[in-house]
Parts: C-alpha cells; structure tokens; sequence
C-alpha cells in the first residue's frame, strides 16, 4: 500500500490566524495536484510560534462550530485529504494547550496537546500554557498514526509509548528555532532533530514524517530542513534549510513488515519487563528525582 | 595486533569551535535582514560606515539582502579621524556600489566639547558617537531606510560601546558573532584587504585602538568569552582551561559591570500589568 504524503514547510504570520488559514488553504490546494493524500502543517501553523500574550487571543477550537477550523475540515473533505494542523487549542476553563490536529474526511480524527513545553534558556512555554496530559496512538483510514510537538520528541518517551500504542506512523510536527552554529553546513539544532528522528525511524522500524517551519520572529531563525525517515532509519525526503518548500513524497507502507521480518525489534518488545522495571525505579528512587508529573 | 586508542584529557579546542560556516551565517543574516526591513514595512537602509570590518561587513550583508542601490552610507567623520577610515569606507561604498552620503560632524559636536575644557577622551567620544545615531536616525527619516546596527558579540558583552551611541540601530545582524567570526565571515564576503588588515579602533581618537584600550587582543578575550557565555564554564572551568584567572576574572566582571547597557531601563512596577514585566509582544508584533 502505498500512500503520498505532503510537507508543507511555511512561514506562519504570528497572531494572523486569517492569513495562516490562506496560506494553508493555497498549500492543501498545490498539495492536490501533486494527489497528496495527508498534508502536514508545521508547529502552531495557524498562530505563529513566540506568541506571548498573544495566546489569548489567537485561540481555537477544533470543530466545525469554529470558522477558522470550518474550512479546514471542508478542505479535508472536499479534496479528500488528511491534515495535521497546529493551533493554540482552549478548553472552556481557560487553559491554552500547544495542539496538533488531525484532520479526515470533514471530521476532527484526533486531538494531541504538547506535552513537554520547554521552559528553559529561550523558550517560555511553560509560562503561557497547560501540559498535555496523554499521548495515544489513533486509527486513520491509511494506518494507526501518532502525533508529536517539537520537544516531545526531544525526549526518548512520548515516541516509545506512541510504538507501544501500536502507531506504525509517526506524524512530528515542529517550531524549532535554529541554533548552535559553527563549522559545519547545518545548525546544532538541525543536527540533532535529524539524528533523534533517523534514530527514532530505526528504533522503531516505522515511518517519521517531520515538518518544520521557516522565517523569523524577532531574531528567531525557523531551519525547516523537515524529512522522512523510512522504517531502516534512513532520510528519504529531505525538504531545503530555511526557505519555505512543498515536499510531496509516495510512501510505500509495506517497508513497515519488510524491515520488522528482518528486524524484530517490535515483536521482542519486552513492555512487562519495562512496566515492571520503571514502576520499581520510580517507588525506589531514593532522591524523588523524578516528580511523577 | 592490538589497537590501543588513548584519549588524554586535554584541552578544548575553542579556536575551532569559534569557526563558522560563513555560507550559512549569510544565509541567515541575508534572510534576517530582508525579513525585519519587509517586516517593518520598509525596503530600505541606513548604515554608518566607519572604515571598519563590522560596518564594512553589514553593509556587505545589507547589499547581499537589500540590492545596494537600498543601502545608504553614511560616513560621519570629525577633524581627528584618520584619512584611512573614510579612504576604507570608501572601498566599501565603491565595491559594492552603494549611495553614499558624508556628513562632517565636528561643527555639530564641536561647541558643545568647547563648553568643558577639561573634559577626558572618553566624554568626548560618546558624543561623538550619539551625535553619529543623531545623523543616522535622521537619515532614516529622509532615506525612507531603517538603521542596521554594527555592533559584535564581544564588545556588546565587554560593554565597549556608547548606549545610545553606536549602540543604537533597529536591528542587529552580526551581534551574536564574536569579533573573531565577524573577520571570519567579513573574509568570505570579500570584505577589501586593507579593513581585515588592520587594528579595529573606534578612532575616537588619534591612535586610540580597541585592543589598546581593553588591554587584550580579541582572539584572546573572544576565546575566553566562548567558554564562559556560550560554553557555560564557570571562571574555576576556564582557569582549568589555561587562562590567567586575574584575566578571566576581569573579563567576567565587565561583562557583569556592563550587563546594563544590554538590557531595557528598569520600570518602576506599580499596576498588574506593566511594560517591561508582563506585557509581553514581540518586537515583530508592531509590523
């Protein structure tokens, strides 16, 4: 089975919710001529990433009863394509989330809210929004898919338990600032995003889809550089640094068995043994290192 | 036969890690530059040129990102300035064909450095340097142009720089490289022989040259402030590292000493929501 899938590596406009819905709208349209079936959309798409105390006004929510979201849910229908947007999500207690949704058919599918926000030298996630509380796999009509956020995926957890969930896709979505430059071709943060990506693509003998944005805010530089990575870990699409690009690439789903007959990493899978194991680390951690949070 | 890899600890390389790749530096200044010009909704700029290798370089940049013919240059010489700045400005004006403007301004700061006979080289040369941001923000409003600031990571971290002086620019697109990568990507950019040749100096006055002043050369400093600010090393770290510690000591205190001149003035918090703590834009928020 095979299945084409876009990245749509954009500048969002911070706080511009109109034209970030434009721009996505005019890239689902490109998307259908080169017949993408799932279209991903980076980070926030629909709000620019530093928002600040932008948040407040630049929330959603995700149903048709929301404008912005209306036309993306026609969208998904009227070019029978699937999406996956990112958008300040808010429930009705006034507490904002960094979300992913993932869209099909006219339906909202899934719903994923960040849950790490990095809080540390220049990102202030923590200051403005709520951490996400689960991270589960869903069924889609092409596969059971999963769907990360920038620095979930930064930690080696989220992704297991998506695996462990059974997800044979994962679905990563960033606004990941450029940093770390020195001798060589590529950011420090460029490096280190495409390792953990081909490291999570081997270890976990699936697909990684992910799109990153580009432009600035403020002095920010957004690298793009987003990829997919094959179930043997490998990069088979690799999207330009730094300049807004389209990349539209067939998928061929049957890699997924190919590569777990050769490599039965999945099957052997020891999750009792890790249950067990953490459980008793996390009783007897001696220092209360880890929070439990 | 036995292989036997032994790693000795030893010292950081820092001079290679203060290596660039110039390409991607200008790719992200070009784009940087271009996206807060458009942003602001200008298509212009305005550089003060001095004959250095810091405004040489951004006017280099500017061009790259602006065309050159957006690129204004303003020299701003007084009666000390050495031929040699305005002849290497020069350089830089020809080379890159930008339109240039010179503006002399010894008779603007002249009566007032008459009024205090007694007043020290130092008075003297942040006068000279704000009534160079006077010039320059006027030629904003003439040229239609925003003003590109000059200013690298070392002398913003030394503080060795007037506040509201050459300190004041729209927007800063070398200052996160150190004195050290600036010559680096200046070289890539074909930047003339004589600007990488020679001492940098402020040429506030005659002889006067950074490392002169600062007492130690910027390949040196540049080393250690790697370590301390980009590296995270404590001053301990940076002794073990073979640094002088008086050095290393005197260094980390102006840059502490300094950290004023980097920072917005304190307000004065009275109501629940306040400039300056928790009313919280981008700057890219106005464009």
């Amino acid at each position: 089975m095979h299945l084409t899938v876009g990245l749509a590596q954009i500048y969002p406009k911070i706080g511009d919710v109109q034209a970030n819905l434009r721009a996505h709208l005019q890239q689902i349209e490109a998307a259908k001529a080169h017949g993408a079936q799932l279209l991903l959309f980076p980070e926030l798409s629909l709000s620019g990433y530093n928002l600040q105390d932008l948040v407040y006004e630049v929330a959603l929510q995700p149903t048709a009863d929301d404008p912005i979201f209306r036309q993306l849910l026609e969208a998904s229908g009227d070019y029978d394509m699937d999406l996956m947007v990112g958008f300040v999500d808010t429930d009705q207690r006034a507490r904002y989330f960094i979300a992913a949704a993932y869209l099909s058919g006219g339906r909202v599918l899934h719903v994923h809210h960040k849950v790490y926000l990095p809080t540390y030298t220049l990102f202030d996630e923590g200051r403005y929004f709520a951490w996400g509380d689960s991270v589960r796999a869903f069924d889609t009509r092409f596969g059971r898919f999963g769907m990360l956020i920038c620095e979930d995926f930064w930690h080696a957890s989220p992704p297991y338990l998506l695996w462990i969930d059974r997800a044979d896709v994962f679905l990563f979505h960033s606004a990941s600032p450029g940093r770390g430059l020195d001798a060589s071709e590529r950011l420090g943060s460029a490096r280190w995003v495409q390792l953990v990506n081909q490291a999570y693509g081997s270890l976990f003998t699936s697909y990684v889809l992910h799109c990153n944005r580009v432009g600035y805010e403020d002095g920010l530089n957004f690298w793009g550089g987003s990829t997919i990575v094959d179930p043997d870990g490998e990069i088979i699409c690799a999207a330009p640094m730094h300049e807004p690009a389209l990349c539209i690439h067939s998928l061929d789903l049957n890699q997924i068995r190919r590569t777990r007959t050769r490599l039965p990493l999945l099957r052997d899978e020891r999750t009792g043994l890790t249950a067990r194991e953490l459980a008793r680390i996390l009783d007897q951690s001696p220092d209360r290192t880890f929070s439990g949070r | 036969m036995v292989t036997t890899l032994v790693q000795p600890q030893s010292r950081v390389d820092i001079d290679a890690l203060l290596q660039i790749n110039t390409d991607l530096a200008a790719k992200i200044i070009v784009g940087f530059i271009q996206d807060a010009i458009a942003k602001a909704g200008y298509s212009r700029a305005v550089i003060g040129l001095s004959g250095g290798i810091d405004s040489a370089l951004v006017a280099f940049l500017a061009a790259r990102a602006l065309g050159a013919e957006n690129v204004l240059a303003v020299r701003m010489p007084y009666r000390t300035s050495s031929a040699d700045s305005l002849s290497d400005a020069q350089a830089v004006i020809d080379q890159l064909g930008l339109p240039a403007l010179t503006i002399e301004i010894t008779p603007m700061v002249q009566p007032l450095i008459d009024l205090f006979p007694d007043m020290d080289g130092v008075r003297k040369g942040n006068i000279m340097a704000r009534q160079r941001m006077i010039v320059l923000y006027d030629q904003s409003a003439a040229w239609r142009g925003l003003v590109i600031g000059t200013s690298n990571k070392t002398e913003v971290l030394l503080g060795y720089s007037t506040l509201f002086g050459d300190s004041a620019a729209a927007l800063q697109p070398i200052e996160d490289l150190y004195k050290t990568q600036v010559r680096q990507l200046a070289r890539a950019l074909g930047v003339p022989q004589s600007i990488l040749a020679k001492p940098p100096s402020a040429d506030l006055w005659i002889g006067q040259t950074d490392e002169g002043e600062l007492g130690y050369t910027y390949a040196e400093v540049d080393r250690l402030l790697y370590l301390l600010v980009d590296a995270r090393y404590t001053v301990d770290e940076a002794v073990e590292q073979g640094f002088e510690r008086a050095f290393v000591e005197g260094v980390w205190r102006r840059v502490r000493q300094n950290h004023f001149k980097r920072t917005m003035p304190n307000v004065a918090k009275l109501s629940r929501r306040s400039i300056g703590h928790d009313f919280l834009y981008l700057r890219d928020w106005s464009g």
